[in-house]
């Protein structure tokens, strides 16, 4: 009976989710999805997604780490607030999320004459394509990376401290490495959320193809007026997406779905 | 738990739905028709669809349940038309012209449309499948055969785009928040609180285009008796006045 209800509620979710994958991907003869894929309209929309993606992700790595930290190892007023305000960007809308980048950092918003002042004009330009996917996307990254730290065994980071290690040692030889899998976990979905940004970046940062039309962008115009190349826009980006997704996560569980760090309690 | 079902239920009297979808330039005028026809028949709601012209025409080719379509330009109409989705023939109910708007603020001090061409300012359109970027383009192109602009007008004002929108009103918005130094939209869009935010600058008549608004009932209709006192209304006296007051220009002129 269970067995059944498993099988089914699968299937169920297979068809939903896979159906309209699968509508997208017949819909493209293979010969002409090539052709589109070398255009150089594609080539520049696709170089610009996978360099802002890969930028916005970095960048909440390097941000959202401390605050992951934090969120997993220090109790102190407020810690609720924090890991609230953390998983925010998720909730709004992303067009929402664009409309208040602009009032923050646009030219005539809140922190625009300090922007100006420093030579800086936000909207427009690739770094606000940066920006937007990274608001987006950090979340996902924060809250894998604060569960993943906090499941680390803490005897493990006891027994750092009574060896002697200082903190900075203990989180880098120590916490890291166990908590590598839902690191790597969290940056694919960080990267994956980057990737398919729309709302938040034709708000913030417009649309223009070579500076700021990307991917997802492209295929909305392409939407305008020639649904074929939209199309095939689409699978591209599909294709891509699961290529390098199934790569990153042979880096969280191994090859064979066991997880890395198994082995570390066996000692 | 049963008894926010029962709500639910006790809210569905026999209450008919008329689905309009118009280019996002209509929805002031728009709106205050679909209040004014709900008041004249009792039992209807008036819902709109807002969005580029091109979006809506996408949308009802792919068959999504729309009773009556007003497009900003012939050609998205004539899309859908092709496609066997109107009922009988588009009629044109209003006239539209473009603008050039700035920001209150003016940071790109611009005061005359030469100044468009000025290397460096922040120019913002509607894409060019969007009728109002299609008619800002035509317009620039007008320009330069203009004397006083210069032979290359259009394509330093094409430079200085940083953005294609995917309707006229996110044109409108930017300019309005100060990011865009100029935009490009229809007289119509600089409504009452819109016009508190931003200065505009006239195009003259002979580089201006006149945008034809067709309207047509769909073939597809689920309510064709609605769908058609809408467009009655559209093109009445009371209709014609409310485009006139929100800055198109009615048809019957």
């Amino acid at each position: 009976m269970w067995r059944i209800a498993v099988a089914v509620g699968t299937a169920l979710y297979l068809a939903l989710v896979g159906l309209p994958l699968v509508a997208l991907v017949v819909r493209v003869p293979p010969g002409d999805l090539i052709r589109r894929a070398a255009s150089p309209l594609v080539l520049q929309a696709f170089k610009l997604s996978l360099f802002t993606s890969l930028t916005a992700t970095l960048l909440v790595a390097a941000f959202g780490l401390p605050v992951a930290y934090i969120l997993a190892t220090r109790n102190f007023p407020g810690r609720r607030v924090l890991e609230t305000l953390a998983e925010l960007p998720m909730v709004i809308p992303p067009t929402v999320a664009g409309v208040g980048l602009l009032l923050a950092f646009g030219r005539a918003g809140l922190a625009g004459g300090v922007l100006s002042a420093l030579g800086l004009q936000i909207p427009f330009t690739t770094l606000a394509v940066v920006i937007a996917e990274a608001f987006v996307a950090m979340p996902f990254f924060v809250s894998t990376t604060a569960a993943g730290l906090r499941e680390v065994e803490p005897r493990y980071r006891e027994a750092a401290v009574t060896l002697g290690a200082t903190p900075p040692y203990t989180f880098r030889r120590v916490l890291l490495p166990l908590a590598f899998p839902s690191l790597m976990a969290g940056g694919a979905m960080t990267w994956a959320r980057a990737l398919g940004e729309f709302g938040a970046t034709i708000t913030f940062a417009g649309n223009l193809p070579g500076r700021t039309e990307t991917l997802p962008l492209a295929v909305y115009i392409a939407l305008q007026s020639d649904l074929p190349a939209a199309v095939a826009l689409s699978v591209i980006l599909l294709i891509f997406s699961f290529a390098l997704l199934l790569t990153l996560r042979s880096f969280s569980t191994g090859w064979h779905g066991t997880r890395i760090y198994a082995h570390a309690s066996r000692r | 738990m049963l008894l926010p079902v029962l709500c639910l239920l006790a809210q569905a009297p026999a209450q008919r739905t008329l689905t309009v979808f118009a280019a996002a330039s209509l929805q002031g005028p728009f709106a205050a028709l679909g209040d004014s026809l709900e008041r004249a028949r009792p039992g209807l709601k008036v819902t709109f669809s807002f969005a580029g012209s091109q979006t809506l025409a996408l949308q009802i080719q792919q068959g999504a349940p729309a009773d009556v379509f007003a497009s900003a330009d012939d050609h998205w109409m004539s899309v859908v038309k092709d496609s066997g989705r109107v009922r009988g023939e588009p009629r044109v109910f209003a006239h539209n012209q473009l603008i050039v708007i700035i920001p209150a603020s003016n940071p790109g001090h611009v005061t005359e449309l030469a100044d468009l061409g000025r290397p460096r300012l922040k120019i913002v359109l509607a894409a060019e499948a969007v009728p109002a970027g299609r008619y800002a383009r035509v317009v620039l192109a007008n320009l330069a055969r203009l004397p006083g602009y210069g032979a290359d007008f259009a394509a330093r004002v094409g430079a200085n785009v940083v953005s294609n929108e995917e309707n006229v009103k996110s044109v409108v918005t930017k300019v309005q928040l100060g990011e865009a130094d100029a935009g490009i939209v229809y007289g119509s869009d600089v409504t009452g609180s819109v016009a508190d935010h931003v200065s505009t600058i006239g195009i003259p008549a002979a580089a201006n285009i006149i945008a034809d608004y067709p309207i047509a009932v769909l073939a597809h209709a689920p309510d064709r008796e609605d769908a058609a006192a809408f467009v009655a209304l559209v093109f009445s006296h009371v209709g014609q006045r409310v485009l006139a007051a929100r800055g198109l220009t009615p048809a019957s002129h």
